[in-house]
């Protein structure tokens, strides 16, 4: 569904387009153009305080300021769905600065802002995915000094975090790192791909859009161009394993599909139904069911 | 100041840069960022009501005009260095500072390949900073896709087809020993009369002899 929307022309009065003024939004271009010639590293720049806390996506919200223009359709999603307050907020926030018509079809976007999630439907070149990162630097929690970390990326020196992974393994019998599962982009950067499922990372290998990354508190950006190679870190003997769902969405049926789970009453019962609710509901317009049928929440009015 | 009339001081102004400062720029970003994205494919600016100073080509004007402000020692090649009336438009509308080295620069303005110095005198960034490194745009009479030298790496499915005219005898070489530097490195972009294309540090350069 896209929707026009009616607060055109209010924005002129209050923001500049996009709320950035001009000089930051040369300056973010600038990092991003950095970021695209050298992808998986992070580009420093000079965050602006934005009209939202930090958790929030400021960073993500500064790169889609850079990027957005007039003739945009922005779709934007947070754990997957379009619906819920941050995704709601975020929306409303280019809607009055912008003007710009926003979707919920991943297909009709022509810039996805996105937290939590990679879209389930393939993008393609025409598309821009903007991620938010709360935590740029996947070397942090290994080493806290920022001097540090810059000199072991210079250096390609990631022993460090293959003994994290290794020590999950000597733990858990398997790599138990779910979400941020760190990649090496181009054969050269070790690269936290933001608090995604692992279950998304190879979506991010040969993506053909192009992927951008904004960490506004940390104030870095980084890129990875489309046709890029993103390899997940692992090891010969423990290749990485795509999280692997034991039955299929309860709604819509779709198989190989990040799933979330509902808690449907009181009594415990719950399904678990697809994390992309764009994805799930045009499976269920195209005609697919899962083994629940319709879905019990909109079944009992709900929605 | 008394001794001016009005129309002296408007006969010297600089002309007018982007007609829509917010959303032409916008649009000259984008078709930079998807040049540098899609290394070696042409895009296409929007249609631009620019009429730079010569030898300016709008397209090579509006890159600047877009990513160029106070926060960028820009260097200009030989040519554009001694024209004041270039100098005096480019000032007035971004407010970069000249430099006279092209290490310190972080674009550089070329508005002839045959202008252009050694590729290695210009700033490829450090390891820990590899972004710390000049931008060149660059013009060029001619863009063309599918044919010449073999482009590959990021951005590029397979392989890419891509040649500039003019193009001397030992640009490319430059370019395929700028690529050894990788992740540092400088990025090129390419200006025709109202094209751009992207040529950045990562993309692998092959088929010189061709
Ligand atoms: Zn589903």
């Amino acid at each position: 569904m896209t929707e026009r929307v009616e607060t055109q022309g209010i924005s002129d009065e209050h923001y500049n387009f996009a709320y950035l003024d001009e000089q930051t939004k040369r300056m973010i271009r600038r990092a991003i153009l950095k970021g695209i010639a050298v992808p998986g590293y992070q580009v420093p720049f000079a965050a602006r305080e934005m009209p939202m806390p930090y958790g929030w996506g400021t960073g993500g919200i500064q790169v889609t300021a850079a990027v957005i223009g007039k003739h945009d359709c922005l779709k934007m999603i947070d754990q997957g769905s379009d619906d819920t307050t941050n995704a709601v907020a975020l929306r409303n926030f280019f809607v009055e600065t912008t003007g710009v018509d926003t979707t919920t079809k991943t297909k009709d976007a022509s810039i996805i802002q996105t937290r939590h999630r990679i879209p389930e439907e393939t993008l393609t070149k025409d598309q821009v995915l903007v991620y938010q990162v709360p935590i740029p630097e996947p070397l942090r929690f290994l080493e806290p000094r920022e001097t540090e970390t810059r000199k072991m990326h210079a250096l390609e020196e990631y022993g460090l975090m293959h003994v994290k992974l290794y020590e999950d393994i000597a733990k858990f019998g398997h790599i138990a790192t779910a979400y941020a599962y760190p990649v090496m982009v181009q054969d050269r950067y070790v690269m936290d791909p933001s608090p995604t499922p692992k279950f998304d990372n190879p979506k991010m290998d040969q993506m053909e859009a192009l992927q951008l990354f904004g960490a506004g508190r940390e104030k870095r950006i980084y890129a990875i161009p489309p046709h890029t190679k993103v390899v997940s870190l692992d090891f010969e003997d423990h290749p990485f394993e795509v999280t692997k769902f034991d039955q299929p969405c309860a709604i819509c049926g779709a198989e190989e599909v990040y799933l979330d789970e509902v808690i449907l009453d009181d009594d415990g019962n719950r399904m678990f139904v697809c994390s992309d609710s764009d994805f799930c509901e045009e499976r269920r317009e195209a005609g697919h069911v899962g083994h629940l049928g319709t879905n019990p929440l909109e079944a009992e009015g709900n929605d | 100041m008394s001794t001016q009339t009005a129309s002296s001081i408007f006969a010297k102004a600089p002309a007018p840069g982007l007609a829509d400062p917010v959303h032409d720029a916008q649009s000259v970003f984008r078709s930079a960022m998807n040049a540098l994205a899609q290394p070696g494919t042409v895009q296409q600016l929007d249609n631009l009501t620019l009429s730079p100073p010569a030898p300016l080509s709008v397209a090579a004007t509006a890159l600047v005009l877009t990513l160029c402000d106070y926060d960028t020692p820009l260097w200009l090649d030989p040519a554009l260095a001694t024209n004041e009336t270039v100098k005096n438009y480019i000032r007035f509308h971004t407010a970069a500072p000249f430099v006279e080295s092209p290490a310190e620069a972080a674009f550089a303005l070329v508005s002839d390949v045959k202008l252009l110095p050694a590729i290695a005198s210009f700033a490829a960034g450090n390891a820990e900073y590899p972004d710390r490194s000049t931008t060149i745009v660059l013009m060029v009479d001619e863009l063309t896709e599918d044919d010449g030298i073999t482009l590959k790496g990021p951005g590029i499915k397979t392989e890419k087809q891509f040649s500039i005219a003019p193009a001397p005898a030992m640009f490319w070489q430059q370019m395929q020993d700028n690529s050894t530097l990788y992740p540092l490195g400088i990025d090129i972009i390419f200006a025709g009369t109202n094209q751009v294309v992207g040529l950045p540090r990562s993309t692998k350069i092959t088929g010189l002899e061709a």
